[in-house]
């Protein structure tokens, strides 16, 4: 196993010396965590919000999509189509990308005449936590129309690696 | 001195190896020799943004980076101007990268396109093609397919700055 960049191993007819690739490896590992995205901020959905969303674990919320006892909050999923195709949180409702405005358009329909004491649980899962486009525009919306009850789960890389890959249910749809 | 070579390489790219997991970029590398541990790109034919069909197999000869991407994604929106320049500085070696947007809208994606001049063909996927890939649950991905057609690297999330770092095998059919 070795690594590489494509700029210096993927083509034959760039001679690469193995000192040339060592050269590569060093560079890659001195350099790689300057560009890592590293831990990720559980602040980043909240910076402009004015006040901090209430997260709630992967965990946390198996265990309450799976129980059957009590009133399940509303799950939206606020992250891109084909994710929500592929895989989403059982009960949940595709909204769509909240950073665009036709994300947004679809929260305020799906929202509208509820009371403002309902429960509602938001995520995404597009990609790390902190690079997150979609999670603060659907939880400012939200405050914005008076409700206060909002979690937001708390998914630190994507989906992917931390819904589906810990083998929580997930659901599909056409 | 060959040898002392070979040994370093082999120590680095263990601890690169153990330094990639502890990245939110994650580049799992496909081992082994055959076929079942390289297994063939799933073939596409798509409609590109500017019309034209574009099938993955078509590239059979190339190195392509095929990269799963979205407009209000900001890791891949990061990544693509290197991408733009790797496939300028490439395309006479044989690399071709290829863009599938995941994107509800194309009208979005047509505009993101021309804004960044990006050279390489895009076309909007769907879940069954990213299913055919084994899923794909977050953004970025990207796979690195050999002029065999076979994977040789999956990566989830952004590409490093210092050209698309990879974690594989010193396989000859990707050179």
């Amino acid at each position: 196993m070795t690594q590489f960049s494509i700029t210096s191993a993927l083509f034959r007819r760039h001679t690469v010396s193995r000192m040339a690739v060592a050269l590569t490896f060093v560079v890659a590992l001195v350099t790689a965590p300057l560009f890592a995205q590293g831990v990720s901020s559980k602040t980043t959905a909240d910076e402009s919000s004015g006040s901090a969303p209430e997260l709630i674990q992967p965990d946390e919320l198996v265990k309450i999509v799976q129980s059957p006892k009590g009133a399940r909050p509303l799950i939206f999923q606020v992250g891109f189509r084909v994710l929500y195709q592929q895989a989403h949180v059982p009960h949940s409702e595709y909204i769509g990308p909240a950073s665009e405005p036709e994300g947004i358009q679809r929260l305020r329909q799906r929202v509208q005449g509820l009371p403002r004491t309902q429960s509602i649980v938001i995520y995404c899962g597009c990609c790390p936590w902190s690079k997150c486009p979609n999670i603060n525009p659907a939880y400012k919306e939200l405050r914005a129309l008076g409700f206060r009850n909002i979690k937001v789960l708390y998914i630190a890389d994507n989906f992917g690696k931390d819904w589906v890959d810990k083998g929580y249910l997930v659901e599909k749809s056409e | 001195m060959k040898t002392r070579v070979l040994a370093a390489v082999a120590i680095l790219a263990v601890v690169a190896f153990i330094a990639t997991r502890h990245w939110n970029g994650r580049t799992e590398p496909l081992r082994g020799d055959n076929a079942v541990t390289h297994p063939l790109a799933p073939d596409f034919s798509l409609t590109g943004l500017s019309g034209q069909t574009l099938q993955l197999s078509r590239y059979r000869s190339k190195v392509v980076l095929l990269n799963f991407w979205a407009t209000w994604c900001s890791p891949c929106r990061s990544e693509i101007p290197r991408f733009v320049d790797l496939q300028r500085k490439y395309d006479r070696d044989g690399l071709q990268i290829i863009g599938i947007s995941l994107d509800d809208d194309p009208k979005l994606v047509r505009a993101f396109y021309q804004q960044l001049t990006m050279n390489y063909p895009v076309a909007i996927g769907d879940a069954k093609l990213a299913e055919r890939y084994g899923g794909i649950l977050g953004l970025p991905v990207s796979f690195l397919i050999g002029r065999n057609g076979r994977i040789y690297a999956k990566h989830a999330g952004e590409s490093d700055r210092t050209g698309c770092q990879v974690t594989t095998r010193n396989d000859p059919t990707l050179k």
